[in-house]
């Protein structure tokens, strides 16, 4: 019954991609101003949308296991498991949106890149969940899950910090001239196409994410078993 | 006056860098080495000098308290001493508020005994008001100490140890890090007003403190 339902959640949701594929290149109409570059919103909003929907979750996970650990310790290894993927995942899309920024940026505004707040607090974003991860990765031990939920908490009260302090620092000096924020007056043709394909890609991001949780679940109940096997192999002893 | 077991770990930390100079010494060459190479890497003169001095000094405080920040915790790794402090009944966020005082203090001291080679190697004169850089640096420096030496204590028992230090601690200390180069740099330019940053410091500095008091215990004992 479980394993019908997940198989039917994947189809509807790369039916939902293929449907928002579509609508993203064939049916919404050209840009006034920029032309077919501009199609490439359809990926990059979105992205940024479940990239940032993720970082939240992940820090909900590592708050929950910080303070489930000493009581409950299922509802911990569970909240650690939603911090681990959500933080994964979300780095996955923060690198989508990265990238498919600047491409876009360098045909529409004929700059790469530029030091302004939403920019820059994305690029220190990326860089602070990268960082969580290499944590994760470096620190040993059964500690090592309590270390990354106090650096996931960290992390997410910096951004705030980072996007005000970038605000100001571009309020001061000249910023370099768009040709308008992207979404801004979008136009009702477009509105549609836009909104199926956020609902592709959220459908597709969550699919990744219970899937990483899923794998994350497994290798948990993996190392506990060791654990245990360990513990026992010892005590005959 | 300050809680005893604070005021304790204060002294032995400061008595025991006062025998050996170690983390002074280090810091000190090293922040001046980094100076020169970015005198030789951006070439600094005249005006251009002014706009970057703010920067580089930022900079070369960040490098040279990261070599501090590395062994910082390096003492009570060996012969178990963590172990003891950790079974000591102070609490460890008064162990953690000590050793960001000392490490603030050496900092401190590499900043004076460097403020006057930055003036003459930048050829800076300060046209803003200079007693605001007493408040600027303090309050930068306490912020990339403070984080440091919490995600000093993240790192503790994992392999990569001081590069992960390095990794971590950056990218949360970019607005802090900003914050100082921009007041800074206007001090010295003279050109804008460095309130706002200095404001932003200071909320940056309470924030992060209380979040680090608070959850030094919980990194502390994690077992």
């Amino acid at each position: 019954m479980k394993k019908l339902a997940i198989g039917l959640y994947a189809a509807v949701t790369v039916a939902l991609m293929v449907w928002g594929y579509y609508q993203a290149i064939y049916v919404a109409p050209n840009d006034a101003m920029q032309g077919e570059i501009f199609r490439i919103i359809y990926y990059h909003v979105p992205s940024a949308s479940v990239a940032f929907l993720f970082f939240a979750i992940s820090l909900i996970g590592s708050i929950g296991y910080l303070g489930f650990r000493r009581n409950h310790a299922g509802w911990a290894q569970v909240s650690d498991a939603w911090a681990l993927a959500g933080a994964e995942v979300g780095v996955v899309f923060c690198t989508v949106v990265l990238t498919t920024g600047p491409l876009w940026g360098r045909r529409a505004w004929g700059i790469w890149w530029t030091w302004d707040a939403r920019l820059t607090t994305t690029l220190v974003l990326w860089l602070i969940y990268v960082s969580y991860l290499l944590l994760r990765r470096f620190a040993a031990g059964p500690q090592m899950q309590t270390l990354a939920a106090v650096l996931g908490i960290f992390g997410a009260l910096d951004v705030p910090i980072v996007y005000m302090s970038n605000r100001w620092w571009r309020t001061q000096h000249p910023a370099p001239v768009f040709g308008g924020s992207e979404g801004s007056g979008m136009a009702a043709s477009m509105v549609g196409p836009f909104l199926w394909n956020m609902l592709a890609w959220f459908a597709w991001g969550v699919m990744i994410l219970g899937i990483r949780y899923a794998v994350e679940r497994q290798q948990q109940k993996i190392a506990a078993r060791e654990a245990q096997a360990a513990l026992d192999e010892g005590s005959l002893i | 006056m300050m809680p005893r077991a604070l005021w304790t770990h204060l002294v032995k930390d400061l008595r025991i860098e006062l025998r050996t100079l170690d983390a002074l010494v280090s810091m000190l060459f090293f922040s001046l080495l980094v100076v020169v190479l970015f005198s030789i890497a951006f070439d600094p003169r005249g005006v251009f000098s002014q706009q970057i001095a703010g920067g580089v000094l930022c900079v070369a405080t960040m490098f040279a308290s990261v070599s501090a920040l590395n062994q910082a915790w390096a003492r009570e790794i060996r012969h178990q001493v963590l172990d003891a402090q950790r079974m000591a009944p102070a609490p460890g966020a008064e162990l953690f508020l000590a050793k960001v005082i000392a490490n603030f203090l050496f900092v401190t001291v590499v900043q004076i005994i460097l403020a006057p080679c930055f003036l003459i190697f930048y050829n800076l004169h300060i046209v803003g008001q200079a007693w605001l850089l007493a408040l600027v640096l303090p309050l930068g420096t306490w912020a990339l100490v403070g984080n440091g030496i919490f995600f000093a204590a993240l790192s503790i028992r994992s392999r990569n140890r001081e590069l992960l230090l390095s990794l971590i601690l950056f990218p949360i200390f970019i607005p802090a890090l900003l914050a100082m180069v921009q007041a800074t740099t206007a001090i010295l330019t003279g050109e804008s007003d460095p309130t706002l940053w200095i404001k932003l410091l200071l909320g940056y500095d309470i924030i992060f403190t209380t979040v680090s008091l608070l959850l030094f215990d919980v990194v502390f004992h994690a077992e």
